[in-house]
This record gives C-alpha cells, structure tokens and sequence, in this order.
C-alpha cells in the first residue's frame, strides 16, 4: 500500500494533480446543479404568482 | 434541429438523457481508474508519473472539444439565430474553463518532474493559456454587457474568431521546438501508445465526455430557467407600468 501512494516517489506530483481535478471537477458539478435547483425554485415560484394574478 | 429550438422540448429530451449520462459517467470513470492505476505499467522512461497522462491528456481533449462546441453553437446563434444556440455556449464556457484550467496545472505538475520546469513558453503551452483566456474573455463579455442580445453576439463574435487557436494547439508540436511530447493518439497513421496506456486513457476520455454532457445539460436546463425568469421579470415591469 505504502509503494502504491509512494507512486514511485512522484507522490506529490500524481496525488496532486488528481485531487486538484477531482475537486475541480466536483465543484463545477455542485455548483451548477445548485443554480439549476435554485432557478427551477424560482420559475415554479414565478409561475405561481402569475397563476394566482390570473 | 429548430425542433429543438423549444425549450420544453428540450428539457425533455435532457431528462431522458441524463440518468443514460450520469451512469456512463460513473461506470468509465471506475472502470477508467482501475485500470489507470492497477492495470497498466509505470512507462519505461517516466515512471508512475506518467499516470498524470490518464486525467491530463482527456483534459486537454475536453478543452478542445467543449471550445468547438461554444464555436459551433456560436456560429448557428449569429446565422441561424438558433434560440438554444447562445444559451449553449454560454453553458459550455465555464466547463471548457475548468478543462483547460486543469490541462495546464495537470501539464504543470507532470512537467516538472519530467522537464523539470512547471512552465515553458513554448508552442503548446502558450497556445492553451491563450484558450483559457479565450473562455475567460467570453464569459467577461457576457457580464460586462447589460442588454442580452448584444452580449451574447459580441461573445459569440470572439469565440469564432477564438477557432483559429484551436488548429495551433492541436499543431504546435510539429511546428516548433518544444518541450511537448509529439501527439502519440491522433496520428493519421494510428496511435503509437501501447495498447495497456491506451485502454485507461480512452476509459478516461469516455467519463470526461459523459461527465461534459451532465454537466452542460444541467447547464443548458439552468440558463433557460435564466432566459424564462428575465421574461417573466420584463413582464412583470411592463405590468405595473401600465396599471400607474
């Protein structure tokens, strides 16, 4: 296990770059499924008091 | 393809991709993984750091491809004026932000045990900075401009003529002298990569590509949520304008 994380003394370089793209990756993700969920919020919202105007 | 151009019907079909999407995604991205680290050699030359390859080169792939899509989608929005199409490459900009921002530090941090340098401004590299500004100057373009439809040309003008850069990163190792290792998977005359790296590195492609359509459907959906509130919101103005 210790000479799988080692990765052959590149640890720093391989672990890095695949935390770095997780992470990246993971925010965008999130980040753009909460804006739809809060905008899908908001139309549904929006609908409603046009609903209740009419 | 204006059949398309109705938003319900969109959403439709987005829906009926997604979950198709999401479990491509985590089937390439696991399969993909297993075999970048457990079933496939450290290279002869570069050792376990050439694993960097397995979410590097698939990053750069993306930056491309998501930059042709904005292009394209640009391109159908000025000629066709495609009322999905401006919507599309205002939600595929931030995603081919974040590839070509992770192709250059996933570059870097490969490089530098490699070249032993994280940066040299060579052909390559140069060219795919300039791609992430290209992304950052679109996105900038439609925040600077208030009224909808003048951002979105002015972008769209710039992700067109943003395209010639796309021929220079694909051809800038051949061109100059470079630190930049030749393409060894798009070659006419086939890939020169052995078959053990190849398996991973596709794998790895393939989740990218479904994670890009997740992620840009999602984005398509939430940018028409975006078009309909600022209706709703004109409307609404109008509205009370005309009762005083």
């Amino acid at each position: 296990m210790a000479e799988f994380l080692n990765m052959g003394g590149y640890a720093s370089f391989v672990w890095t770059a695949y935390g770095l793209s997780a992470a990246a990756l993971i925010w965008l993700a999130m980040s753009s499924r909460k804006q739809l969920t809060e905008t899908d919020d908001a139309v549904d919202a929006a609908r409603a008091r046009r609903r209740g105007e009419g | 393809m204006h059949r398309f151009a109705n938003p319900a019907q969109f959403n439709r079909l987005a829906d009926a991709i997604l979950p198709w999407a999401k479990m491509a995604f985590v089937l390439l991205l696991g399969a993909g993984l297993y075999y970048a680290f457990f079933d496939s050699p450290p290279d002869y030359q570069q050792g376990e750091s050439v694993r960097v390859m397995y979410i590097h080169v698939p990053a750069a792939w993306m930056a491309m491809f998501t930059y042709m899509v904005m292009a394209i989608a640009s391109f159908t929005a000025l000629v066709w004026r495609h009322p999905l199409a401006l919507l599309a490459g205002r939600a595929a900009a931030p995603i081919g932000a974040v590839f070509t921002a992770l192709a250059l530090i996933t570059g870097m941090l490969w490089g530098k045990p490699m070249w032993g340098t994280y940066w040299v401004w060579d052909g390559r590299l140069t060219s795919v900075l300039v791609l992430l500004f290209l992304y950052l100057g679109y996105m900038a373009l439609w925040q600077a401009i208030d009224e909808e439809e003048k951002a979105g040309r002015a972008a769209s003008i710039l992700a067109l003529v943003g395209v010639v850069n796309i021929p220079i990163i694909k051809f800038s190792v051949d061109w100059w002298s470079t630190l930049h290792q030749p393409a060894s998977v798009m070659r006419l005359d086939g890939p020169t990569i052995d078959g053990s790296m190849l398996m991973p590195l596709l794998l790895m492609a393939g989740a990218y590509q479904a994670y890009f359509v997740v992620v840009f459907l999602w984005r398509m959906k939430l940018e028409i949520n975006r078009r309909k509130l600022a209706v709703a919101r004109q409307a609404a103005m109008h509205a009370s304008v005309g009762a005083e």
